[in-house]
Parts: C-alpha cells; structure tokens; sequence
C-alpha cells in the first residue's frame, strides 16, 4: 500500500496504464490519506472516484487530483477559503478542472487555502489554517498552502493552485515541493474564483518535475470562455535534459542581493544550488532588474484594485452567506459582507478601493500599473543576455504560526522575489534545492513567456543533481 | 426657444438595447417577456469564477450605428468597469467603456453626437409595496432576464434648445436606428431609453448653466413634458434669483413631477478601470466593411431630405413615407411605374388613401394594389379620365381585389361625363336649375357660392363621374350668360 502511495504521480498515471495497479485501488489509498488529513489541507473529500469507473486509457491514467477551493466544482463546495461562501456549490466546472478530469485526473478533494488568496500563510483561510507537515508548529505557505501541504504530505499524487503574486510558488517552497506558475493566459482563468484578474494563473504543485510538466501539459489551451487565454505553442514534453550546457543564469542583484533580506540559511542552499548549476554546465552571472524592488508596491496596488471589483459580488442577494435582519439594502450589504470577509480581505479591499478613488487613481493605480511595465521591459532586457532568471523563491523558510500575523507589511515580503514575475506575466517555477534547520527552501527558475518546456527541462536537470528527499515530510 | 428671456441647453443620453441573438457577454439569449429568470448562466448571474467574452454581433451593431451618425471609429478601444452596489447589478460593477469608446463623434440632423460606446444592460427589479421603488418596498425580486443584454449608450452633444425639438429628434434616431437593423426601439419596453441633460441660461449668452439630468422618461411624450417641467423650474429658480443645484432627477409621469434621485454630493465614485478580463476590442477593416455592408444606402433623414428637394413634398409627408421605409419603397416604385407627367405629391396623397384603407401599419406592397396601379389611377385623375369621387371607389375595388384600374373604370361604367359628352351633362345642369330655381336665382344674382346645391344635384344623378369643377364651370357659363 505504502509502495503504491509513494509512486510519483506520473509513474502512477503509467503503472495504471500498463494495468500494473488499479486506479480505483489507487482512488481508495490516497482517499483514505485525504479522510484522515490532520494538516487541514482539505475542505471537502471526495467520497469516490466519479462514475464511469477506472481510466487506464486516459493520459492522466486515473490519478487522483487536489484542487484548491477556488476553482469551481460542479456540485461540490467551492468556497475560495471564505466564509462568505460557506457551503457554496456552484452550477459548473472551472475549464482547467474539467480538462484535467477529462484528462483521467478524478478530483480527490478541494483543498484549503488563504481567502481568495489574499496570503502567504494559509492563516487568513475562513476555514483555519493549514499546518505545514515538515513542522506542524510552522506555516506551510500561501495561498495555495491546502494543495502543498497535501502534496508534500503525500495525502494527494498532485494538485492544482493558482498563483497570484507567488501563492503557487512561495508554499511549494515552504512545503519542499515543487510548484510553477505559467505564463499568464497559458491555462484558463474561467472558473477560478478571482482574485486579480491581470495576475492569477492556474499551476501544478507536484512532488517532482516530471509530474508538473504532466499535469500542466494538460491544463493549458485557449479557452473561448477566457478572453484573455491564448493558444499554447506546441506541447509540453516529459522533461529529460541531464546537463544545463550552455544555459546562462542570472542572479538578480536586487531580489537575490544581500540587501534582499533573504535568510542565512536560504542564501546557502540558494549558493550551493548555483554551484550544482555551474557543474552542470550553466554560467551564472549577475544581472540587474532595476525596477524589482518596487514590484511589491506596484503589486499591492493593482491586486487589490483588482480584488475590490472582483469581490464587490458577493453581497448577499444571489448565493452565500447572508445577514438580513433590517429592510435596508445598504445594512444587508454591510453586515453581510463585515460578517463574511476576513480582516485581510477587508484590508485589501479598502486599499484597492482607495487606490481607484476619483483623484487618487492617477496616482497610484495609474503609477502602479507603469511600475508594471518597467518590470517587463526589465525582463526583456534580462533576458536578452540571459536564458533564465534565478532567485530564492522566499527569502525565508516555514515560519511558524502566528509570526507574521500581526504585521501585514511582513507578511507582505513573503512575495518580494516571486511578484515580479506575476507582474511581468512570465513563467515561473520553484524547485525544492535543500534544507534548512531541517526546513525546505526552493529555488525559482523564471523565463521569457511561453518559455515552460525549456524551463522544465532547466529544472528537471537541476533537479536531478540536487537529489532533494521530500520523504521527513510524508505521513 | 426663448421662455422668459432664458434659453434651454439639451443633450440627451440614450440606451438602446442591440437584437443580437445572444447577451453581451455570454451566450443566453436576448428575450422580453419571459418567465423570470429563465434565460441566464454563470456570467449573467455574476457567478464566482465567471469571466465575459465580448459578442461580436454587438460589436458589429455598435459600428453600424457608429457609422450611421458618421462617428469616428476607434481601431482599438477598452472595456472599464464602472463600479456600484446595486442587486440590479450582479457582479457590483458593470462593464461599460469610458475614456476609450467605440465611437466619437458624429451627427444627426442639427444635433451632434459626442460618443456610442457599448455597455451592457443592468437586471431588472420588481418591487412589491406601495412605493414601486426600492426604497420602502416590502420585497424586491430581481429578474436577470434582461441582464447582460448588449447596450449602445449614445450621448449627443448639448445642441437642442427645446422639448419639442428634443421629441423630434429622438423620433429621428429612433427611425435610423430601427432602419439600420439593430433594434426594436421600443420605448415602452425599455429596448429605447433616454435621459437628458437640462440647463437653461439666459438668452443670447454663451455659458452653460448648470445642469440636471433627468432620467426615467420612458415614452417620447414623457421625455418632451420633463423637459418642458425642467426648463419651467429652473427658469423660476433663476428668475427669483436662486441657482440651480447639479443633481439627478427622476420624472414621475403620472404626477408631471420631478423628484430628487440624488445630489452632485452624493454622485456615486464609479472608479472606472479597465477591465482585465478582455482583451483591447480591435476594430479591422474587414468588420468596418462588413458594418458598411449591411447599412441601408440612405438613412431615413437623408431620403426625406432627398424627397423634399428634389420630389417637392412637405416636410411632413417626407418624413411619412421615410419613417416608413416600406412606404417610401413603394413611393419610389410607383413613382417609377409608367403613366407619365405624374405628380409626386399625388402619389403619396394617394398612399395615404390606401394604407387608410389597409389598415395603418400594413405593408401596401403586400396589399392587392401594385404601385404601378396606384401610378395609373394617379395619372388617371390628373388626366381628369376619372373623377377623384370616383377614383377613391376604385381605389377600394382594386384593394378588394386588385386589378387594372383602367380595367375598373371601364367595366364599372366610372369614366369621367365630360363636357361635350353626347351632351348629358349640360343637360344634367338644365335639370339641376329647374330642380332649384332659387339657387339658381342667387348665382344669376353673383353668388357664387349658390353653385353648391347644382353642382351636388349633378354629382349625385352622374353617382360622381363628373367632374366637381367642370359641373360650377358649366352652371356659372349657363347661368351668367350674356
């Protein structure tokens, strides 16, 4: 049994297609994990594989899959980490679920998360927090903290997050993981609960590289429901490059610098990964992206203009929660919405309604967004002379619980080294590089759009050199 | 228009629902009058995770119209959502255009267009209690029916001067939008809104004053007595030397009355920004094109202008027969028929004759009466072989059962009595003065206006082959001779 469970999923998907196990056998293991999930990673689990029994001729071959609670499940709640929408169940099926289950990836369970999003600790879910399974006194990360934690616990083969300003990446890192965000438009938004349109893509968090380039080859594709989803050029392969021959790195001085204030122990994991870089045959040099270090203000800026459109749906008349109790509209409005939204949410909400007020707009959504695009003309410079861009994914390990909490402004230099890359659009991917004090700490590889083949096969190598063991994390 | 020595400043909004098949944004269909909430979906209904996808029909409607008022249009142009809490409204904002609209500029007539941007349409509330209105309601219901439903906003420039101009003009845009195909413009069903911007200032000044905008004025002579109200009340407040207060007003029909909706300080902050679930609307030549193709090669005002300059009608049976493109099309086809020397004020006043007797909304074309008929009966009377008495009955015959109405004429014995004619209608005057010698006495005495009995008595003996005048000729010259 345990064999079965520590088969990465697309040695799984492959022994299920070579009728070497059964999928069904494999739904029952990895369901039952999920039952007794003491993590709280998952908000809903499934209570079998869907009808229409085993899928040994899928591509996917029947392994199991966690989603995050944002992306909408037909009929199964689907509640973004909110109690505004407890109990949720919305009439349809986010595309990039329905292409993953069409796939022959049966959804295993939902998975918990920060409220829509907006976190990098899984402490701001509505339905508590997510204990990271290397130390359960520590965070596992956010937002998609439910699908690292499950992953990295082995309590799901794989999952699906999305990443907004590094909520894929930043808890892969923190979980030992490994996580991509892809290009912005590479898989569709239809379906996923927003939290700011301009910057969240759906992604795989998987135990291995070749278990993520599997699962996102299948989540990409233009989707006529998503304007702004685009045609994937060509197909994602298995990754196999075992050198990184003439592959030129760049260390960006000002996310990866010493005045970048990554932690002790990252920064060594972070040197050696380089050198293991350097043997397989990739230069490294510095290089510079002037504008990154303004990146995080830009960020929080657009995001939570963004977010305080996107939520200003959930008022209480059509589906979830609901405080009537006065005729008024305005006090229903109010005290549904004071009753619903964590105080991170409201924070944010505030801030981006504030940052599109008549007079202020110019000023900082207007400013915001032309930071914005310094940062990608930044990339494109970068990435003139060089292939990929390198840095910490976080500038720290887990932390534990309730360290961060009570200064959002900390909580916020979470994403100092990930946001740049979701502002730019550009593809992204974390990578588990070593451990320290006994905690996990990745290394993000980011290159040009559409750059996700090569950077899988980048990782792939890398991967293979560091020799990561995710085993102390598994239950 | 000067009242009291002010003089009122008008621009109008106006929203017109597109016929698309399919709603702006997703693919429910566009309906009226169904059962509540029966056409909607995700996107509709402002669904968590639901993301808009721009319909293309709509875009190629709002270019059409675009191209009718001779707007300039955009290559490239933005969605924005425009923000605010309303259960109208599900997704707390609606996507509109702001500072990048399809279309700028433009005209119609005297007034000119400022910009048409397309949006989409808002649900629609049902309120129980005695208020109608949210406000003091026992319960509200929202139908999403109508949510989504494809919007042009049209916004004029502030060139009209008075209610009655701001009904005509409307009538006028309704026409060409309901002629370009991209809506039923029906005011009573919403598919055609207008609000309007009101300010008076004094006459021969050039200042704007400060404006109101009316809104809720959902028939054409609605919109003409708000206005009228409007300009009433602000011309009062001036001339007893208040100001005029910058606020939104809502007209109650019933009542004639202008309440306040809100104030200048209680406008809503929309905070528009662009839109980042779609993409820039890209406008190619090919659509520009495509748009062109499908406008009619005249606009209604354009042929009604066309129609008095060149035809010489008035300006009113002009604008009778273009508003009426099925009219004006069976004109210009009788008009075209043969016959010769034909009269084009004729024609039409015997279009007139028909669709009365065709009932008003009836296409002539597809009555029994081929507009080289109508052409022929025409030319008939001018030639004066028919009596116009008698012209109208065959006019009924031929839409009883169609026909020639030369055919008509000659079967039913309805050819005009000439004069001359085997001699019967001076003996028909002879019979008339001996049946009314006193009238007869009263014309030989120079009152005209006595011919009137003898002509009738002739007219009724020839059941009204005769010719009216030709019989007072005949009477006058038989009565008055030397």
């Amino acid at each position: 049994m345990s064999e079965l469970l520590d088969l990465p999923a697309a040695s799984a998907a492959a022994a299920v297609r070579s009728g070497e196990i059964e999928a069904r056998e494999l739904f029952d293991a990895y369901r039952e994990r999920a039952e007794q999930d003491e993590l709280n990673a998952f908000t809903w689990v499934a209570e079998g594989p869907p009808a229409g029994g085993d899928q040994p001729d899928t591509p996917l071959g029947g392994v199991p899959l966690a989603v995050k609670d944002l992306f909408c499940t037909e009929g199964i709640p689907s509640q973004a980490g909110s109690r505004i929408l407890e109990g949720y169940r919305p009439p349809y099926t986010a595309t990039v679920v329905a292409k993953l289950n069409q796939a022959g990836a049966p959804l295993l369970g939902k998975t918990n998360q920060d409220e829509f999003a907006m976190g990098s600790s899984n402490e701001n879910s509505g339905f508590g927090p997510v204990l990271n399974p290397w130390d359960r006194t520590r965070v596992p990360g956010g937002s998609s903290g439910g699908s690292a934690a499950a992953v990295a616990a082995g309590l799901a083969p794989w999952a699906i997050g999305t990443d907004t300003g590094g909520s894929i990446r930043q808890p892969a890192a923190l979980c030992g993981i490994v996580g991509m965000k892809p290009t912005y438009g590479a898989c569709s938004r239809y379906g996923m609960i927003a939290f700011a349109s301009s910057l969240d893509q759906a992604g795989p968090l998987t135990r291995d590289v070749t278990d993520a380039a599997l699962l996102l080859r299948h989540m990409v594709g233009r989707d006529t429901c998503d304007s702004t989803s685009l045609e994937f050029p060509g197909e994602i392969e298995p990754p196999s490059a075992e050198s990184l021959q003439g592959i030129r790195l760049g260390v960006p001085e000002e996310l990866a610098g010493s005045e970048g204030g990554v932690e002790a122990g990252v920064r060594e994991q972070f040197d050696r990964t380089l050198k293991l870089a350097e043997e397989l045959g990739a230069s490294v040099e510095p290089c510079r992206l002037r504008h990154a270090p303004h990146a995080l203000s830009a960020y929080y800026l657009i995001a939570p203009a963004e977010a305080s459109a996107n939520l200003a749906r959930f008022d209480g008349v059509r589906y979830g929660l609901r405080v009537d109790g006065s005729s008024d509209l305005i006090t229903m409005y109010n005290r549904t919405r004071s009753a619903g939204f964590g105080a991170e949410v409201k924070r944010r909400i505030m801030l981006g309604t504030y940052a599109l007020s008549s007079g202020y707009y110019e000023a900082y959504y207007g400013t915001a967004q032309k930071v914005r695009t310094k940062i990608s003309e930044d990339f494109r410079d970068a990435f003139e002379a060089f292939d990929f861009i390198v840095t910490p994914t976080s500038p720290w390990a887990a932390f534990e619980l309730g360290a961060k909490t009570d200064d959002p402004l900390a909580m916020y230099l979470n994403d100092f080294c990930t946001v740049p890359m979701s502002l730019a659009g550009i593809p992204a991917i974390s990578i588990p590089c070593g451990l320290s004090d006994g905690l996990p700490v990745g290394f993000q590889l980011a290159g040009p759009a559409f750059s996700e083949g090569r950077l899988l096969d980048a990782a792939y190598a890398l991967e293979s050199a560091i020799g990561f063991d995710g085993n102390a994390a598994r239950v | 228009m000067s009242e009291h020595g002010y003089e009122p400043v008008i621009g109008l909004e106006i929203h017109v629902q597109m016929k698309t098949r399919t709603k702006m944004f997703c693919a429910c269909d566009v309906t009226f009058g169904e059962p509540p909430n029966t056409h909607t979906c995700p996107v509709c209904l402002g669904l968590p995770g639901a993301l808009p996808v721009a319909n293309e029909r709509a875009v190629h409607f709002a270019l059409r119209i675009g191209l009718a008022l001779g707007s300039e249009i955009a290559g490239r142009s933005i969605f924005h959502r425009k923000n605010y809490f309303y259960p109208d409204n599900p997704k707390g904002y609606q996507i509109s255009q702001y500072d990048i609209p399809l279309c700028r500029g433009g005209r119609l007539g005297e007034v000119r267009i400022h910009r048409v941007h397309l949006e989409e349409d808002a649900a629609k509330l049902n309120h129980l209690g005695q208020s109608g209105r949210i406000h003091g309601a026992d319960r509200s219901w929202v139908d999403f029916n109508r949510c989504g439903t494809p919007l042009v906003e049209i916004v004029t420039e502030p060139d009209i001067r008075s209610p009655e101009q701001a009904r005509d003009w409307l009538v006028v845009l309704r026409e060409t939008l309901r002629q370009i195909g991209v809506s039923d413009v029906d005011m009573s069903q919403g598919s055609l809104r207008c609000d309007a911007n009101v300010s008076v200032r004094p006459s021969r000044t050039h200042e704007l004053g400060t404006k109101t905008e009316l809104k809720n004025m959902n028939s054409f002579a609605f919109l003409e007595r708000g206005v009228r109200k409007e300009i009433e009340r602000q011309v009062q407040l001036l001339g007893s030397g208040d100001t005029v207060v910058q606020e939104t007003l809502h007209y109650d029909p019933a009542g004639d009355r202008l309440t306040p909706l809100r104030s200048k300080e209680e406008a809503h902050d929309y905070r528009y920004f662009p839109e980042p679930d779609l993409v820039p609307l890209l406008v190619t030549p090919e659509m520009l094109d495509g748009a062109r193709a499908e406008l009619p090669d005249e606009l209604p005002i354009e042929r009604a202008a066309r129609f008095e300059r060149e035809l010489g009608l008035s300006a009113e049976r002009a604008r009778m027969l273009t508003f009426r493109p099925e009219l004006a099309a069976y004109f210009e086809r009788a008009l075209a028929a043969d016959g010769g020397g034909r009269d084009p004020s004729a024609i039409a006043n015997w279009i007139e004759q028909l669709i009365e007797r065709i009932g008003s909304n009836a296409d002539p074309a597809r009555s029994n009466v081929a507009p080289e008929s109508l052409a022929a009966l025409a030319a008939m009377v001018q030639a004066r072989e028919v009596s116009r008495d008698a012209a109208r009955e065959v006019l009924t015959m031929l839409v009883e059962r169609g026909g020639d109405p030369r055919a008509i004429v000659e079967r039913e014995g309805l050819g005009a009595i000439k004069a001359g004619e085997d001699g019967q209608l001076a003996e028909l005057v002879e019979a008339a003065i001996a049946a009314d010698p006193a009238a007869a006495e009263q014309v030989r005495g120079g009152n005209d206006r006595a011919t009137g009995p003898l002509v009738a008595y002739v007219m009724r003996e020839t059941k009204g082959r005769a010719d009216g005048g030709e019989v007072r000729r005949l009477i006058l010259e038989r009565l008055r001779q030397a």
